[in-house]
């Protein structure tokens, strides 16, 4: 598996470009990664999404449904979209430090 | 020369049937060779690495793809299943071996013009493999590294006016038998259909919205060929209400020999003379036929419209004139509590123009299945933890004979409170007034 080095951290991702470890994540990581999905810059919206994801995932083990995420967030899918062009779980999850969507895909 | 040695594969190059090595051996030659000098955009030698770590699963009896994979493009959720190589370092040529779903026309009609664009595309960026088709209908480009898939995908938009098919927690892309394009016995437009409905759901198609896939299927009668009933959380199938035509010379003709029965489709064999009572009036599921003085009958009320006489003297026999079609949900396959076909919800529904009564039935579950789907719980399993009364309730379908195939015997059976005099508010005591305890 890859290692990255940025602003003097290091973070394990594997080939899709998602953290191997949770606990790894830190802010460095958000801005590390945004350019690869699409985002220029992280807005108040934004970050309002990653803290829901991982404030879920810290409590359920698990990502949220994305109706879930709607639901709490107040953001329509399309907004997702449009803040993180490749979606909730490519998008989002990934800059969440959440671990990599599985299953049928 | 091959990249690596194949011993097991080369078997599969023997006996009659296309061979699906021969073909990928003959397209690494081709990409070997490169007549028209293109500058390859994935490893040139992609298709030979496939051969050989195909060659070493063979050998151990194991997969050689990683778990999973999470790639795509910007604007969507799904369409891209991507796949990594297990030994990259022994086959640099499949590291990344991303499969791409295109959307495929309905029915599957193509112009040579069409697929030669795509494979000018694709010989360049992809791999050089496809399947043709995937078993929900597309296009399956199969085999290309992560950078190239902004390409294709703009490619295709832009100079192929073609989109992404589905994948992941959405609705996937719909598929059509040929129906009215070529065949007597369709009865409605299943391509205009399922073209009508894949445009108006593009959102759900391309961005997971639901607790997990859903698919559309629309076959232009009961003999579904497209196995919508099997194959589909929704299933449109084609009917008729009125009387199945009959026209008498043609089954004179059927009698005397001149017609073939099920159109020749049985001429492999010697059955004998075609006989129209043990092949026609005796196989009858509901005996609603009758050859009585050189002219056949049918008793509409009981047929009810399996397609076994008009497969067998399509000459003869056609579908009525009062057409729509029936839906029926809920087919997936066993993971995770059984296989399940589709059920009967609405009997019989207006199959034309905009189709906006399927639209109104499909849109009417959605909006109850994205609230009381669990995640990654097909329709066809919210449909039996919650019942088909709740299905029928939400579609707004009263609930009849037609939705069971009989009915159920246990007697646990719910019933609302608004229907039982004097409802569930009971006081212990008023009841001890007559019984002492």
């Amino acid at each position: 598996m890859a290692e990255i080095t940025y602003e003097g951290k290091t973070f394990e991702v594997d080939e899709d470009g998602f953290l191997l470890k949770f606990e790894e994540w830190c802010p460095e990581w958000v801005d590390y990664v945004k350019e690869s999905e699409g985002i220029s810059e992280i807005s108040e919206d934004h970050q309002k999404i990653l803290d829901f994801l991982q404030d879920y995932y810290r409590k359920n083990g698990i990502a949220p449904m994305v109706r879930i995420l709607s639901k709490n967030t107040g953001f329509k899918l399309k907004q997702v979209y449009e803040l993180f062009p490749s979606g909730p779980g490519k998008g989002a999850c990934k800059m969440a430090g959440l671990p990599k969507p599985t299953g049928c895909v | 020369m091959a990249k690596h040695a194949t011993p097991m594969l080369d078997q599969l190059e023997t006996g009659p049937w296309p061979s699906f090595v021969s073909d990928i051996k003959q397209e690494a030659a081709m990409r070997a060779a490169n007549p028209k000098g293109l500058d390859y955009q994935i490893p040139v030698d992609c298709p030979d690495d496939l051969l050989g770590v195909l060659e070493l699963s063979y050998n151990d009896g194991e997969t050689h793809w990683k778990h999973g994979g999470i790639v795509g493009v910007f604007g969507y959720g799904g369409g891209v299943i991507g796949r990594y190589c297990d030994q990259p370092e022994m086959f640099p040529g499949v590291a990344h071996f991303h499969t791409v779903r295109l959307n495929q026309p309905a029915g599957k009609y193509y112009t040579t013009d069409f697929l030669r664009q795509l494979c000018d595309i694709w010989d360049l960026r992809g791999s050089g493999l496809t399947n043709m088709h995937g078993a929900t209908g597309d296009i399956v480009l199969l085999g290309t590294t992560t950078p190239q898939l902004e390409e294709i995908f703009w490619e295709v938009t832009h100079n192929m006016d073609n989109d992404l098919g589905g994948s992941g927690s959405n609705l996937r892309t719909p598929a059509a038998c040929l129906g009215e394009s070529r065949c007597e016995y369709a009865c409605y437009d299943t391509q205009a259909a399922s073209y009508n409905l894949t445009m108006e759901y593009q959102d759900e198609l391309h961005r997971p919205a639901f607790p997990y896939k859903f698919k559309f299927k629309f076959d232009g009668c009961p003999n579904g060929c497209v196995a919508a009933m099997a194959r589909s959380d929704f299933s449109v199938v084609g009917t008729w209400k009125d009387s199945i035509k009959i026209d008498q010379e043609a089954v004179a003709a059927y009698v005397a020999g001149e017609f073939k029965p099920n159109a020749g489709a049985h001429s492999g064999k010697d059955w004998g003379a075609f006989d129209i009572e043990a092949e026609v009036i005796n196989r009858c599921p509901s005996a609603a036929m009758k050859w009585e003085g050189g002219k056949l009958a049918i008793d509409r009320s009981e047929c009810v419209r399996c397609m076994h006489c008009i497969n067998t003297m399509p000459r003869a026999l056609h579908i009525g004139d009062e057409r729509g079609a029936s839906i029926l949900c809920g087919a997936k396959a066993p993971i995770l509590d059984g296989a399940q076909m589709s059920s009967l919800v609405v009997p019989f529904v207006e199959a034309k123009g905009d189709f906006d009564e399927i639209k109104e039935v499909v849109e009417n579950i959605w909006d109850w299945w994205m609230e009381e789907g669990k995640n990654r719980e097909r329709l066809g399993e919210t449909m039996r933890r919650l019942s088909l009364q709740k299905l029928l309730e939400v579609v707004g379908q009263e609930p009849s004979a037609h939705n069971v195939q009989e009915p159920r015997h246990n007697p646990y059976i719910f019933f609302k409170e608004e229907e039982v005099p004097g409802g569930w508010d009971r006081d212990i005591n008023e009841y001890r007034k007559r019984h002492q305890r």
